[in-house]
C-alpha cells in the first residue's frame, strides 16, 4: 500500500496582491506558499502513514523552484517527490492538467490499496475541479470534501462535508479523496526529516518522459489543448469613497438611524 | 449518432442540472433555471431542466414556474441518494443522447463533485463558481461596463480563434476575488459552467409556466453494480443554519471583536435582531471557532447582497469585500480609519465598536418608539 498526495505551490492571495496595468497578476511580487488545503491532504496521508508504516509520495506540477515545496514537504515526513514540469504543459486548465497529472501518476502507477489525497481547492483558481477530473481520469472512485476519514482493511469510512450537514461514505481503495481545513490540523516539519529531506528521492517526469501516455496528446494539453480559454481578465472597478460620520459615538449612531429610518429598514 | 463533443453544431438547448436534497429542490435550481431562461433566449433555444432522484417527478412541474420549457426527469431506487458514480453516469449517458449545448449546475458541494467527473468524462470544459453569464456579446459588453475597470469602448472583443457572439462567456473570481476572468468553451460542448449559490435573481413564479411545461421520463440504465461506495447516513446539521443567502440585513463581525469574543458577538445578535437581519462574519471569526463556517461571507464563504451590511470590526480583506460589495447599503464600523472596508462602505465610522454598537442600538429603538 502507498499513499499518493496532490499539492500546489500557489501565489499568497490573503497578502497584498499587485495587479499589472493589462489586468493579469503581478507574480514576481509575490510570495508563494503550499495551498493551505493541501496541507490538509498531506496531513492526512501522513496520519495513515504512521499508523501504517506506508510511503507516501508527493506530486506537483509547476515551474523547476517548485522542487523546494516538495523539500518542505519530505522535511514534514513525505518519503517521495515528483515534479511534473514542462514548457508544453503551462497555460493547463484544470481539464488538461488533471490528464497530464493523472498520465504522471499512471505511469508511476497505482495498486488496488492505494488512497490519493487531494486538497479540496487551491486558492489561486479556487476551481475544485482537479480532483474530481483527475479521478476520473484514473478511473478511481472519488470522495470531495472529506471532512473525517476512518480506515477498516480495504474498505474507508469517509464523511463528505455538506453545507447543511454531511454524508457517511463507504469506499473501497483505490480511490481519491479531497480533504477540507475541518480534517486535521497540519504538522510542522521536524528535525529528523529535515534533516534527511535532500537525500530522499526526487524525479522530475516532463514532456519528454510522459508524452506517450494514451492521456498526453497535444491537442488536449497546454494553452492551446485545453478546453476553456480566457476571453478577458479585469479588475473590478473601484467604489466610489462613501460619507464618514463624524463625531461622538451618540452622534453617529443617531446618523446611522437616520440612513436606516430613510431607507424604510426601521 | 455517436457522441463527438468537438461537433458543436450538433449541440442545442441550456440544461440546468436541478439538485434536490431528500426529495426538496435546492433554492439554487430555481435561480439557475431563471438565469438559464434568458441564456436559451439569447441562444434561440429551449431551456430544460434535468432532474435525477427516486421518485422526484412530483417536484417537476415547479420549475416551469421559473422558466422551464421542459423537465427530462431520471427516476430510479438508485439515484436516491447522491453517488458521484450513479448520478456521473446516468447525466453522461443523457448529454451524449440529447447533447445539450450549455449545461450547468448550482455551485453546491454536490454540484462540485458532480461537474468536473461529468465534463472529465464528456471531455468538455468546464468553468467554476461563475458569478455572472452571457451569450448575447452586446450584453456582456454592457455588464463590463459597471462591472470592471476595462475602458470598454477602445476594447477589442473580436477573436480570431473563436466565435465571441454565439459562446457562452462565464466570468468568475479568480486569485481571491483581486481579478475576474471570463472564460470560454469555444471548440468542444456542451459548455459547463457551475454557478455560485445566492449570485443569481430568481424570476417571480409563473403559475401558468407550470402548468405548460413539458416533463418527460428518460430511461436510466442503472445498475448496483455502476455505484462502487455506499452512503451509510446523511445527517442534518443539529443547530439551524443561518440563512445569509435570503437575509435583507446583515450584521457581521471581524476580527476586531477579539478583545471581546463573547460581548462582540451578542452585541452584533442584539444589533441584527433590532434590525430584522442575521448575523455573519469574516473569515478570520471562522477561523479563530468563534462562530461556526455556516456564518462566513467571503470568496470562501457565502456571497450576499443585503439591503444593508453592517460590517463591525471587519479590516475588509479582498477575499471579504468579494463576498459582499454588492449590497445595497454597507454600514462599516471600524478602529483604523485606514482599513480598506471603509472603500466599499456607503457610511464609515471611525470608532469602538464596543462603544459605537450599544449606542447604535439604542439610537434605533428611540427612532423606532418616536414612530
Amino acid at each position: 500500500m502507498k499513499i499518493i498526495v496532490t499539492v500546489k505551490q500557489v501565489p499568497d492571495t490573503s497578502g497584498k496582491v499587485a495587479v499589472n496595468a493589462d489586468g493579469t497578476l503581478d507574480r514576481a511580487s509575490m510570495q508563494t506558499i503550499i495551498n493551505p488545503d493541501d496541507l490538509n491532504a498531506v496531513e492526512a496521508a501522513l496520519q495513515l502513514k504512521d499508523e501504517l508504516g506506508c510511503k507516501v509520495i508527493a506530486f506537483t506540477m509547476g515551474p523547476p523552484p517548485a522542487e523546494g515545496m516538495l523539500r518542505e514537504l519530505m522535511a514534514m515526513g513525505v518519503d517521495e517527490g515528483v515534479l511534473i514540469t514542462a514548457r508544453e504543459f503551462g497555460g493547463s486548465d484544470t481539464y488538461a492538467t488533471s490528464q497530464i497529472i493523472a498520465a504522471a501518476i499512471d505511469t508511476y502507477g497505482v495498486d488496488q490499496d492505494d488512497i490519493v489525497f487531494s486538497g479540496r481547492q487551491a486558492i489561486d483558481g479556487d476551481t475544485a475541479q482537479v480532483g474530481p477530473q483527475l479521478a476520473e481520469k484514473l478511473g478511481l472512485e472519488q470522495v470531495s470534501y472529506v471532512g473525517a476519514i476512518e480506515k477498516d482493511g480495504d474498505t474507508i469510512k469517509v464523511r463528505r462535508m455538506l453545507e447543511d450537514g454531511y454524508m457517511t461514505i463507504k469506499v473501497k481503495t483505490p480511490c481519491l479523496l479531497t480533504c477540507v481545513k475541518e480534517l486535521n490540523t497540519p504538522r510542522y516539519m521536524n528535525i529528523r526529516d529535515i534533516l534527511s529531506a535532500y537525500d530522499k528521492p526526487l524525479q522530475v517526469m516532463t514532456y519528454e518522459t510522459l508524452k506517450n501516455h494514451p492521456l498526453i496528446d497535444k491537442t488536449t494539453i497546454g494553452l492551446t489543448g485545453s478546453p476553456t480559454n480566457i476571453f478577458k481578465s479585469f479588475t473590478p472597478p473601484q467604489k466610489g469613497v462613501g460619507t464618514m460620520l463624524t463625531g461622538d459615538s451618540k452622534s453617529v449612531a443617531t446618523q446611522v438611524a437616520d440612513v436606516l429610518a430613510k431607507k424604510h429598514i426601521i | 449518432m455517436a457522441y463527438n463533443s468537438m461537433d458543436t453544431a450538433a449541440f442545442k438547448d441550456v440544461w440546468v442540472f436541478c439538485e434536490q436534497r431528500q426529495g426538496k429542490m435546492m433554492p439554487t435550481t430555481f435561480e439557475l433555471i431563471s438565469e438559464g431562461r434568458r441564456l436559451a433566449d439569447e441562444l434561440g433555444g429551449s431551456l430544460c431542466g434535468l432532474l435525477l432522484g427516486d421518485n422526484v417527478e412530483g417536484i417537476a412541474k415547479e420549475l416551469g414556474g421559473y422558466g422551464a420549457d421542459k423537465v427530462y426527469v431520471c427516476d430510479h431506487p438508485l439515484l436516491k441518494d447522491y453517488t458521484t458514480d450513479g448520478y456521473t453516469k446516468v447525466l453522461t449517458d443523457a448529454v451524449k443522447e440529447l447533447k445539450p449545448e450549455i449545461l450547468l449546475f448550482g455551485a453546491s458541494h454536490i454540484g462540485r463533485d458532480l461537474a468536473p467527473r461529468c465534463a472529465a468524462r464528456l471531455h468538455t470544459g468546464l468553468c467554476a463558481d461563475c458569478t455572472h453569464l452571457d451569450v448575447d456579446l452586446n450584453g456582456y459588453i454592457e455588464f463590463l461596463r459597471t462591472a470592471s475597470s476595462l475602458d470598454v469602448d477602445n476594447t477589442s472583443f473580436e477573436s480570431n480563434l473563436f466565435d465571441p457572439v454565439r459562446n457562452l462567456k462565464m466570468t468568475r473570481p479568480a486569485f481571491g476575488g483581486h481579478l475576474m476572468a471570463t472564460i470560454v468553451c469555444p471548440r468542444f460542448r456542451p459548455a459547463m459552467a457551475t454557478v455560485r449559490p445566492g449570485v443569481m435573481k430568481k424570476r417571480p413564479y409563473d403559475a401558468s409556466g407550470a402548468e405548460k411545461v413539458a416533463v418527460e421520463k428518460l430511461n436510466v440504465a442503472l445498475s448496483a453494480g455502476d455505484i462502487g461506495c455506499e452512503v451509510l447516513e446523511t445527517v442534518k446539521a443539529a443547530k439551524k443554519l443561518v440563512d445569509l443567502i435570503g437575509a435583507d440585513i446583515i450584521v457581521s463581525v471581524g476580527r476586531g471583536i477579539y478583545t471581546d469574543v463573547d460581548k462582540g458577538i451578542a452585541l452584533a445578535t442584539e444589533l441584527a435582531e433590532e434590525l430584522g437581519g442575521v448575523v455573519g462574519s469574516s473569515r478570520a471569526v471562522v477561523d479563530a471557532g468563534w462562530l461556526s463556517a455556516d456564518h462566513q461571507v467571503g470568496q470562501t464563504g457565502k456571497t450576499v447582497h443585503p439591503k444593508v451590511y453592517v460590517a463591525l470590526g471587519i479590516s475588509g480583506a479582498i477575499q471579504h469585500k468579494a463576498g459582499m460589495q454588492e449590497s445595497e447599503c454597507i454600514i462599516a464600523v471600524n478602529k483604523n480609519e485606514t482599513a480598506p472596508i471603509f472603500e466599499v462602505a456607503d457610511y464609515g465610522v471611525t470608532g469602538d465598536l464596543f462603544k459605537v454598537v450599544p449606542e447604535m442600538i439604542a439610537a434605533i429603538r428611540a427612532a423606532k418608539a418616536a414612530k
